[in-house]
């Protein structure tokens, strides 16, 4: 059965779109950053502490197992979602960031000085400072991969990084600050057959397109639940898991041994090892509505629609003149990255909100790729699977009338 | 002592203006009339953090008095700094200390600027002035 793509009544799932700022339709264009929770979502999150809240594993009733029984039915759907090979490979954690820091500290004492860690040049701080703190404690180099002039990963240069046989190579899916998406199976073959271990952010690509963990053949594949319309406070680390139970758990305690004593302690097994304390259950509860959401919408309409968007978007800002776009390609997914003549970022991003646009504007925690640009920041829009044609002509409009105040 | 009879002016023309790109305007107006620091004395040292942009702040005394020198290079932030220092500028610690910059803002229709959630930076620039009048 072909599943119905009727865009009005998803965007009515919305709750949030549907208010007025300052009188003003609010025109959301900064999904990058979070993307808005259909209600199936918000109700998921209600009904949980409604009528399931308890304490999850510790199924001594039936709350508790009726929680343990929802919270582990979405570590199912995420291994689905991804096409992970075990269940026991989805750690659920509190976002992206979470995930890469669990990584870079569980494998901190499996480096020794001198080895090589390779990140992208375009990569959210995120996927850098937790290399940088692994290399400080163990004397690990990091090397950028640099970029070519469009903004995509230079692969010749990258395959030369790759014959210095870098112990770990973290990249990235799609770019949060441009929207680049990169050739992430041809990428992740070839650190692997230099022998590196590969972690990719996802971050910006799990919301936009399909994700086979797989075929990527990645060692760890991580993003947030609140880019995916789902609530905030619930990330995942997916890995692969030979080297997933080789990590040295970041958090210890509750919930992730198997036996204590003051003699030692013995850690338990997977996934529980890397979820110590009580998490965020509710936030997991409502990704796994989040999930259901998206994998009840013909995801070919859906990747049709948003790429007629942001080639819509991309074509309106050119044409409205004294725009500098960055990295905008045809393949980009999401995002355009821009600024407006040699106009302040900052200036553009206060003008646009007195007109209800929200985008975002700095320097999209992508410090290394503005310094690589020479700019200070920039402005960002970015589009949900809810945006529609009106949502951009209303952004066009708005910055015509900024351009025609600055310049 | 105000800072500037155009400066006095302009909060007035914001005041008054009636829709936001007046007001806008007449803001980067105002942030025009502040002359710009060489570009020798935007040092780290000199900025005031918390901004998106970047915003820098020199205080001077005489006598018991209170003088700034400040720029960002952002336009709107220049002018909300204008703003600030047309209230602060050549003002005692007394006057400065009990200068209610919320009341000020909002007396300008633009009290939507200083919540610590905006990146403008205003609350910090104020915060920073207030510090150099204390001590």
């Amino acid at each position: 059965m072909t599943k119905a793509f009727e865009h009005d009544a998803i965007r009515a799932q919305f709750p949030t779109l549907s208010q007025q700022i300052d009188g003003q339709t609010l025109c959301y264009l900064d999904t990058a950053a979070t993307s808005q929770k259909p209600q199936s979502v918000i109700n998921a999150v209600n009904q949980y502490y409604q009528l399931n809240n308890a304490n999850v594993h510790r199924a001594a009733h039936q709350l508790s197992a009726r929680a343990t029984r929802d919270y582990e039915a979405v570590r199912s759907q995420v291994q689905g979602f991804i096409n992970s090979n075990r269940v026991d490979e989805i750690i659920f954690t509190h976002g992206t960031t979470e995930s890469i820091n669990m990584v870079a500290h569980g494998l901190t004492a499996q480096f020794d000085k001198d080895d090589i860690i390779l990140v992208d040049t375009a990569a959210h701080h995120a996927n850098i400072v937790p290399w940088q703190q692994l290399a400080k404690q163990t004397g690990a180099i990091i090397k950028p991969i640099p970029l070519n002039d469009d903004l995509t990963i230079d692969v010749d240069a990258y395959e030369q990084l790759l014959s210095l046989a870098p112990k770990l190579v973290a990249l990235t899916h799609v770019t949060n600050a441009l929207g680049t998406v990169n050739p992430i199976i041809e990428l992740t073959q070839k650190a692997k057959q230099a022998g590196a271990i590969t972690l990719v952010d996802g971050a910006q690509a799990i919301a936009h397109f399909a994700i086979d963990v797989q075929q990527i053949g990645c060692d760890f594949y991580v993003f947030s639940g609140h880019k995916m319309y789902g609530p905030t406070g619930v990330g995942i680390l997916y890995g692969r898991y030979q080297i997933l139970d080789t990590l040295t758990p970041m958090l210890t305690g509750g919930e992730m041994i198997k036996t204590v004593s003051f003699n030692g302690t013995e850690f338990g097994s997977l996934p529980n090892k890397l979820e110590a304390g009580t998490p965020a259950i509710s936030a997991v509860i409502g990704l796994g509505a989040a999930i259901s959401f998206m994998s009840d919408l013909p995801s070919d309409l859906v990747e049709q629609h948003e790429q007629t968007l942001l080639h819509y978007l991309q074509q309106q800002l050119d044409q409205l003149g004294d725009i500098s776009l960055y990295g905008a390609g045809p393949n980009n997914v999401g995002v355009v990255a821009f600024n407006l003549a040699g106009e302040h970022h900052q200036d553009v991003g206060i003008l646009l909100d007195q007109q209800g646009i929200a985008v975002r504007c700095g320097h999209h925690c992508a410090m290394p790729l503005m310094q690589h640009l020479n700019l200070k920041g920039c402005c960002r829009a970015s589009i949900g699977l809810y945006n529609n044609k009106q949502d951009i002509d209303l952004f066009i409009d708005a910055l015509r009338k900024v351009k025609e105040l600055l310049l | 002592m105000p800072l500037n009879d155009k400066v006095s002016q302009a909060v007035l023309a914001i005041q008054q203006a009636t829709n936001w790109q007046d007001k806008y305007r007449q803001i980067m107006l105002v942030g025009k009339v502040l002359a710009p620091l060489n570009e020798t004395f935007k040092v780290e040292a000199a900025q005031v953090k918390g901004c998106e942009s970047q915003a820098w702040l020199y205080h001077y005394q005489e006598a018991d008095k209170h003088f700034f020198c400040a720029d960002s290079d952002s336009r709107i932030v220049k002018g909300l700094i204008a703003i600030l220092l047309d209230a602060t500028h050549g003002k005692t610690s007394a006057e400065i200390t009990s200068f209610d910059l919320e009341r000020y803002f909002s007396h300008l229709g633009l009290s939507g600027q200083l919540s610590p959630s905006r990146t403008n930076g205003v609350t910090a620039l104020a915060n920073a002035i207030k510090q150099f009048a204390a001590t």
